[in-house]
Order: C-alpha cells, then structure tokens, then sequence
C-alpha cells in the first residue's frame, strides 16, 4: 500500500455557440441627448463580465471612451431578442450583433457632424476620446456631445443601429452525416499531475498546467480571471461534484453543501495558466468563447493521471475514492 | 407570535427593530433594516456568505436569532467603506479580480477582515483556514486567497 504519483494530458476543442435552430442574437444602440451610447441587450450579465465586454466593444467600434456606453441588459419581454446566455455564445453572438448596431449608429454620427462641419462624412475619423476630426485637419473637428446636442435638438436625426448576428442552422448531408454545428471553436490542452492513495483511494490533484487558444482575448485580466475559476471547477468535476451520486439511482443526491461536494480554499492545486491567442475568423475583434470550454480539459487529464498512477481506467464522474478502490478490487481480481 | 424589540449598533449606526421570535439576523439585516450585504446562499450555515461580524467575532447571521444580538456591535461589508473610500480589503479584491457574479464576496471579505484583525502578517496557509468556511462558485478561491495576502501587506505598509 503506497501513494502512487501519475501525471495525464488532455486536449479538447470546444464550440462557440449551439446549432439547434440557428443561433441569432440582436443589439440596438442609440446616443443620448450628450452623446452617452446605450446599448439594449437580452443577453444577461451572470458575473461572467459581458456588460464590461460589450461597452469595450461598443467604444471601439463607435471612437469613444468605454466609460461613455450604458449597458442596459434589459429583460426578455423588453429587448431585442436574443437566444440566451448559455453555450460560452455571450461575446461572440452579442459582440458581433452590438459590432453591426454600433457601426450603423457611427454612420449617423458621423453625418450629423459632417453637417455641422461642412465637409464629408467619409472625410472624418474619429479619437477614440470623444472627439470627431476632419482626416489631415485635426484643428477641425466637434466633440461627440456637441453632435448628439445638434442632432437631438437640431438636425432631429437619431443617432442609432441596429444589430443581427445569425448563425444559421446547420443540418447534417444524409450521405455522409458530415455537418457544420459551429463556425468557431476554442482549445485547450491540460497536464495534470496527481497522487492516489492506493489504500484510501484518495485522490490528490497536485498541478494542473492548462494552455488555452480563446482567440483574441478581449479583456485579458477578465480572461485569466475565467480561467483560473474554471481550471479549479474542472478538477472539482473531475472528483468531488455530482447531483446524483449512484446514477441512475436517483436516491442519496446531495440536497445541501453538508452533502453537495464543493472543494473550499483549501483543495487547490498549482495551478498554471497559458492564453493563446488566435484570433477567430467570424468573431468580434476575434474573440472566442472561453466561458465553458475552460472547466473541461482537466477531467481527462486528471482521469489520465489516476490510470497512470495505479492502471485503473475510472469512466464514471466524479472519480471517487469508493470507485477507485472497487476498480483496484476488480483489477486485483482479474 | 409576539414581537421583540432588538437594538444593536450596525456599522456605527443605533438601529431598534421589533421582530418576530426566532427571526434571524440575516432576515433582520436585510429586510427589515435594509442591509442587503449579507446574502442568503444556504441558510444552514454551510456556505458562509451571510457572515458578518458580532462584536469582534465572525458569525453566520443565518444562524444567529436576532434577539440574541440585543446590545451588539455589527459590522457588515457594506459599512467598511469610509467617506466613499473603500476598506483596503475591497481595494484589493477588486485590483485582484477576486469576484466574478459577487454573491460569496461580503461573506469572504468578513472572514478575511476578522483574521487580518487578529493576524495582521498572515501566511498563505492562515488565510486559507480563515476562508474554509466560505465557499465560491466562480473564482477557484486564488484570486481571493491573493487578494487578502495583498491587503495585509497594504496594512502593514501603512503601519510601519
């Protein structure tokens, strides 16, 4: 009887989004009377930080500050539609339907000064700090709040857009089964170092090293944020969680934290983290979805691990040290 | 059942309530006097987020009768901030990213404020057992662990 050590690898692709019956998203963006920039959502904010994300890719694509956009998450009665907060499809759904509104809105913007300045719109850029400048003539220029002012009061122009992001259903070929469930997919790939008990059956996560390609990485502390979380909730699966611990059974599943697993402060591992970026082809400045994807690499890798440690395949979550000491039983026995 | 008066100090403040016999501190705090800091995650002690402070001692409000508080001094996380100055502790779970959807952040900042009071110089391994009674659904605890190692130094910074 003896603590044994193993170390696994995992690798996984992870879609962005879901292919049941197409995947749209809306956004609607409109200034207010100072040029402040509202946008209207149905996706929700749980958080995981879309509201942050949304005003940074509002600012971006309007030229102004991110502190000059109201995010306003409404409700789904109130909003433009959208399918749902779910599916790691938040940033890439609703930033590219808020990266058409917000583009729109800009053309309008962009009009009205062009009225008040007398030149062509297509001549004017903008500063990213809430200014609008003739291109080569910076000297000439109007600030965002006086173009909102003239358009409310003035020129009665609606400084606004509208945004649509659909991705559509994707239905399998009937010769081949060959089909496209998702147009942008994160990975990640984890090594996970463990010590198994082969007496007790207790599992130790000792490091867990995790790269993750997410894209663009749009807020990067937020990202490294989400993925630390999720390294440690994927170990969590891997051993300690479940609702119904003897499935198909449903009797004995945990009805409170007395009896529901959740690792506290002091079950970590070492945990290290690696963010790849390549930015996605059909994502809003080449994000991807890195919200659930970050929780699943760990499972196999700690799985890998148990069985290089003491040679029992566990396939059955979480792996328990009851299901470790009947799989040794059953190993010995054979 | 006949109501009970109850007067306590809450964050600096005298407040006198009557409430129902058996009613907790939580429910007190948050919907009779409006203290909504303290959150409710499993009433039954286990999950540490409605934990506040009772005279100097970490105390899950869930699990406290509010006529057994008649007399005391309360602190809660939403009286730590001075003349909109926020208390180091928040500082530094802010600038560590130490909360994502919030709803274990009061709760951990309470266990963390009760040990740096005590131990002002922790080590890793102090504030890990002052936040074992709290638990957190998104960050994987390091963040937070990081964040009131962080606002130790601060204070201690501060003192020297």
């Amino acid at each position: 009887m003896a603590i044994r050590r193993g170390s696994g690898v995992a690798a996984i692709n992870y879609p962005t989004g879901m292919n049941l019956g197409g995947d749209p998203t809306q956004a609607l963006v409109h200034s207010t009377p100072t040029g402040n920039f509202m946008v209207t959502l149905s996706s929700v904010d749980l958080g995981q930080g879309l509201k942050q994300i949304m005003a940074q890719i509002c600012a971006e694509t309007i030229g102004v500050p991110t502190d000059r956009v109201i995010i306003d998450t409404a409700d789904t009665d109130t909003g433009p539609h959208c399918m749902g907060t779910f599916a790691s499809r938040g940033t890439h759904r609703a930033g590219n339907a808020v990266i058409q509104a917000a583009k729109e809105a800009r053309q309008v913007m962009l009009e009205v000064a062009a009225e008040e300045l007398e030149v062509n719109a297509s001549d004017l850029e903008t500063d990213g700090e809430g200014n609008i400048l003739v291109k080569g003539a910076p000297q000439k220029s109007i600030s965002i709040f006086d173009v909102a002012l003239s358009a409310h009061f003035k020129r009665g122009r609606s400084i606004s857009g509208r945004g649509m992001f659909l991705i559509p259903r994707s239905y399998p070929e009937k010769e081949t089964g060959a089909m496209k469930p998702s147009t942008c997919y994160a990975h990640a790939c984890t090594v996970a170092e463990v010590e198994v008990d082969d007496e007790t059956g207790e599992v130790t996560v000792l490091t867990v090293k995790n790269v993750f390609e997410i894209g663009r990485a749009l807020n990067p502390k937020m990202v490294e944020q989400q993925l630390v979380g999720g390294s440690w909730m994927g170990i969590s699966h891997a051993l300690y969680e479940t609702t119904e611990p003897y499935y198909p059974n449903r009797d004995h599943g945990g009805t409170d934290f007395n009896q529901y697993l959740m690792p506290g402060p002091g079950d970590l591992a070492e945990t290290e983290i690696i963010v790849l970026e390549r930015p996605s082809a059909d994502g809003p400045y080449g994000a991807k979805g890195p919200g659930e994807m970050c929780a699943n690499p760990q499972i196999p890798a700690v799985a890998n691990a148990i069985f290089d440690a003491v040679g029992v395949r566990i396939d059955t979550l979480p792996i328990t040290p009851e299901r470790i000491l009947r799989a040794l039983k059953a190993q010995a026995a054979s | 059942m006949a109501k009970v008066p109850v007067q306590f100090t809450l964050n600096g403040r005298e407040k006198a309530e009557f409430v129902e016999g058996g009613t907790t501190l939580l429910h007190a705090l948050r919907d009779k006097i409006g203290d909504t800091s303290p959150k409710g995650g499993c009433h039954q002690g286990t999950c540490g987020a409605c934990s506040v402070i009772i005279d100097g001692e970490l105390k899950l409000s869930c699990l406290t009768l509010a006529e057994t508080c008649n007399g005391a001094t309360i602190t809660t996380t939403s009286g730590l901030a001075e003349a909109g100055v926020l208390h180091p502790l928040q500082r530094a779970f802010l600038d560590a990213f130490a909360t994502q959807c919030g709803f274990c952040t009061p709760g951990m900042i309470m266990a963390a404020k009760v040990l740096l009071d005590h131990t002002p110089n922790p080590s890793r391994d102090d504030v890990v057992e002052a936040l074992s009674g709290n638990i957190c659904r998104c960050t994987g605890y390091e963040p937070i662990i990081q964040a009131v190692l962080t606002a130790a130094r601060a204070n201690s910074q501060n003192a020297a």
